[in-house]
């Protein structure tokens, strides 16, 4: 299966290693994730999950604080369309998130670096694909020095 | 001072074989706010819960941080462990080092780095939580039925049964819905009015529940266990209380040109009516658009004739305004309209009928008191062909590209009924496929075919054509590729079931949703399949999808036990994870309300004194019943007044910075 990109294949690859903060929606991509556990499915430890009760709590400033105190990566998981917990949350994640995703490539961020997807309690397997495929385009554009608060260290 | 108590889970092995336990310890040690930190075997165990609520206790701790599995598993133990020894639950959170690291991590120590980094970001959180207190209202014991129809009837007889008071509100004249046009009912065979009316008139009898007939919902506001709804009851120009039923009134109407709703149109009926000898209520209706009295001003026979003077010309519609605690939604389906089926001729030819108007021409009560003949001649017919999925699983843009699900089964029970009146009568059914599964179904469509030697057809009709006497049915037999072509004397069409056309007028009312056929939308389709996704509104029978009796039934003694649930609670306790505003902030500007889906959010006009002056101004509020904590707002307002509770702008920075330290 593609899912298995080992932690150790990755660091020996370059001394890079990046960070990706991901924000789950609690309903569906939260419990995704939790089932890729659940199913022992593999992903690196270089993605670390926050959770928010809808992804359209997911303010734009939360994606630029993260990119500004060092992360390479940041992904918006939520429900499928049409699925929404909360009916409609994830319409409106869709459309404030293509408009953010606009600005970060203004601002000079890689397309590949923000990553907005659809992932719903039951796809574990596509929950440690998305990261797994995030994690390695971040990998080949290396670390993100944009945005970066220059008094925050890493 | 926040003094952070942190407890870490080995999970057995299943968290300390990947995540070395002693060195998330060391780590944790040298957070800021970190006070007590203990790692045991099992958490959850009672033990493990004993280790946090003494901690609570003796070391004063007074935010509690547990990593451990899934927040989805044991948050709620947590939190309830916290309660006990006195501490806010709210003020407990939990790193996920289980599903999220141990669980999905082979590098022993990447995995470790990572387990604390979670950690740190529960600590950061936690150390801004808040103390939140669950809301609580009161539940209004009642309940409100919309539609009368099998579904509707049976819940609010299992809602009364329970002891609690319940209104049905039905559109039409008297209950009883489809089934009442019934004649005999698969896949047993017995009358549907032997099943039907009994349950009636047990309705009609029962003191806990109120009947308002010929009546609608026309708003719904508030929300679970408060709702506030108006109804409006159609002037039946009868007084109900003084009418005793005695039918002299519906004899003796000379305006007799209205076509039965109840018949299909295959019967005429008078101006004053009661849709069926066994409606309930059993009081007339007078239709105001052919009685002769409201149309040119005479007449008024009815009135004369009335021993209890019962008739009232001038009775005006009644608003009724009641609060309920829940909503059942139960109205049930219609069958399509034809017009776009040119092919068969529906619209042209009174011998080519629907299955609806079939079971009014078998039925012992029907307009031909249960002899079947042809409606244009009123003789018996020789040869009958009924075509199943008219409309159905038809992806093109007249038809509905699900399956009707009923008429297989009901076309089966047609040749049947057919074959057993008239066993020299040939009965022929079209179909593309026969599907039976219930309990029962399959045995009874064989029975069709084995016993009642009824010719099933795989194939697909193409055109009728109304001959001077008969009407030849033109078609393909899909197994040979024969042509065929049948002469019938009666053609049956099994039309497809659809949504009814006022519900999206009904799903606005009620903030439901409707799926792309209209259809009412469940909660879950698997595990909350009579909930909707407004709390307190459940759904009952074939407003939700198509459906026969014995499925309505059950739905609809389901979504009564919900409601049931609801209203055998003295409060109801929300969620506290809602949003706030900060009014001194917010700037009127109101976007926050256009995006709640649950209109959590109106406009409230605050008084501010502002030098020494008196200012009336607009700010946004929210409801904290209504709001369900998605947080969508907060991303919408600009000056950033308002913010989740549970889930603050801060607290999620807090958790990004402790993340990408
Ligand atoms: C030809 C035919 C034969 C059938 N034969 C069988 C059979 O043999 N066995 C079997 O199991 N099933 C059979 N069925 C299916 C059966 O009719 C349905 O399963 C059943 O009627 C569904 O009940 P219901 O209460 O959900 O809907 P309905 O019977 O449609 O009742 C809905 C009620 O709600 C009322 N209403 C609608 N909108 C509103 C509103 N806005 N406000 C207030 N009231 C409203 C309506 O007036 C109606 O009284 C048959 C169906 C057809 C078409
Ligand atoms: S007054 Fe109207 S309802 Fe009464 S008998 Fe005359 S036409 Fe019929
Ligand atoms: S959090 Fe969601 S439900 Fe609550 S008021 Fe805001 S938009 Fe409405």
């Amino acid at each position: 299966m593609s899912v298995i990109a080992s932690d150790a294949v990755i660091k020996k690859e370059a001394g890079f290693e990046p960070l990706i903060v991901a924000f789950c929606c609690n309903w569906c991509s939260y419990a995704g994730a939790d089932l890729a556990g659940t199913s022992r499915l593999n992903y690196p430890a270089n993605i670390k999950i926050i959770r928010v009760p809808c992804s359209c709590r997911v303010n734009a400033n939360f994606v630029l604080r993260a990119f500004q105190r060092g992360a390479d990566g940041v992904i918006i998981a939520g429900c499928h369309p049409g699925d929404c917990h909360y009916m409609t949350g994830n319409y409106y994640t869709r459309r404030r998130m293509s408009l953010l995703k606009n600005l970060l490539e203004f601002i000079g961020i890689e397309e590949a670096r923000f990553k907005i997807d659809w992932i719903s309690a039951s796809e574990g397997n596509k929950f440690a694909e998305v990261m797994n495929d995030v994690l390695a385009k971040v990998h080949q554009l290396g670390p993100n020095r944009k945005l970066r608060d220059s008094r925050w260290r890493r | 001072m926040q003094r952070v108590g942190v407890f870490i889970c080995w999970c057995g092995t299943n968290i300390s074989s990947t995540v070395n336990i002693e060195q998330v310890v060391a780590a944790l040690e040298n957070i800021p706010g970190v006070v007590y930190i203990k790692d045991y075997q099992y958490m959850c165990s009672e033990i493990g819960q004993n280790l946090v609520k003494d901690a609570i206790k003796e070391q004063n701790i007074n935010r509690v941080v547990v990593a451990s599995c899934s927040p989805r598993m044991h948050e709620a133990t947590f939190r309830k462990a916290a309660a006990a020894a006195g501490l806010n639950p709210y003020l407990v959170e939990i790193a996920n080092i289980r599903e999220h690291c141990s669980w999905v991590h082979k590098d022993k120590e990447a995995a470790t780095q990572k387990a604390i980094s979670l950690t740190r970001a529960a600590v950061a959180k936690a150390i801004l939580n808040e103390q939140l207190i669950p809301g609580e209202v009161g539940v209004e014991k009642r309940a409100l039925v919309i539609g009368g129809g099998i579904a509707g009837i049976q819940t609010a007889l299992d809602i009364a049964e329970a002891g609690y008071q319940v209104d049905l509100v039905e559109k039409t004249p008297s209950i009883g819905g489809k089934m009442a046009q019934l004649d005999k009912t698969f896949p047993t065979l017995d009358c549907s009015a032997c099943i039907l009316t009994p349950k009636m008139v047990d309705l009609a009898l029962n003191s806990k529940i109120n009947l308002y007939s010929y009546s609608e919902v026309t708003e719904v506001n508030g929300f679970v266990g408060n709702f506030e709804v108006t109804i409006n009851q159609k002037a039946r120009s009868i007084e109900m209380e003084k009418c005793t039923g005695c039918g002299i009134c519906l004899a003796k109407c000379p305006a007799k040109k209205a076509l039965s709703e109840f018949e299909e149109g295959l019967a005429k009926r008078a101006a004053i009516y009661t849709p069926f000898p066994q409606a309930v209520p059993n009081v007339p209706v007078i239709d105001r658009e052919t009685c002769i009295k409201f149309v040119t001003g005479k007449c008024g026979l009815c009135a004369k004739l009335c021993p209890t003077g019962a008739i009232d010309y001038e009775q005006k519609d009644q608003i009724v305004n009641q609060k309920y605690g829940v909503i059942i939604v139960a109205t049930g389906y219609d069958l399509i309209n034809l017009d776009r089926f040119g092919e068969y001729q529906y619209l042209d030819h009174p011998d080519i009928i629907t299955g609806l108007e079939f079971e009014r021409l078998v039925n012992a009560a029907g307009p031909t008191g249960g002899k079947l003949v042809r409606p244009s001649d009123q003789k018996q017919p020789k040869k009958v062909v009924f075509i199943q999925c008219v409309g159905s699983r038809d992806k093109s843009e007249r038809g509905k590209a699900y399956c009707s699900k009923i008429c297989c089964m009901y076309t089966a029970k047609h040749a049947m009924l057919l074959r057993d009146k008239y066993p020299d009568c040939e009965a022929y059914v079209f179909y593309i496929d026969v599907r039976t599964a219930g309990k029962g179904f399959e045995e009874f469509q064989r029975r069709a075919v084995e016993n009642y030697g009824v010719n099933y057809i795989k194939g697909m009709v193409g055109k009728i054509f109304p001959g001077d006497n008969q009407l030849q049915v033109n078609g393909v037999d899909a197994l040979s590729g024969e042509l065929l072509q049948l002469e019938a004397d009666l053609v049956v069409l099994a039309a497809a079931t659809q949504a009814k056309p006022e519900a999206d007028e009904v799903a606005r009312m009620l903030s439901i949703s409707i799926d792309r056929d209209r259809f009412f939308t469940e909660a879950h389709p698997k595990l909350r399949p009579v909930e909707t996704h407004c709390a307190g509104i459940y759904l009952a029978g074939a407003c939700q999808g198509p459906k026969d009796i014995p499925e309505t039934v059950a739905q609809a003694s389901a979504a009564a036990t919900k409601a049931i649930g609801v209203l055998s609670k003295n409060k109801l306790v929300n969620n506290p994870c809602v949003a706030k505003v900060e009014q001194a902030v917010c700037s009127g500007c109101l976007a926050c309300i256009k995006i709640c889906p649950y209109e959590a959010i109106t406009e409230q006009v605050i008084e501010e004194k502002t030098r020494g002056k008196v200012r009336l101004r607009r700010v946004a509020e929210v409801n904290e019943t209504l709001c369900q904590g998605c947080g969508g707002c907060t991303v919408a307002c600009r000056p950033g007044a308002i913010d989740l509770k549970g889930f603050s702008n801060q607290q999620i920075l807090a958790e990004v910075d402790a993340i990408c330290r």
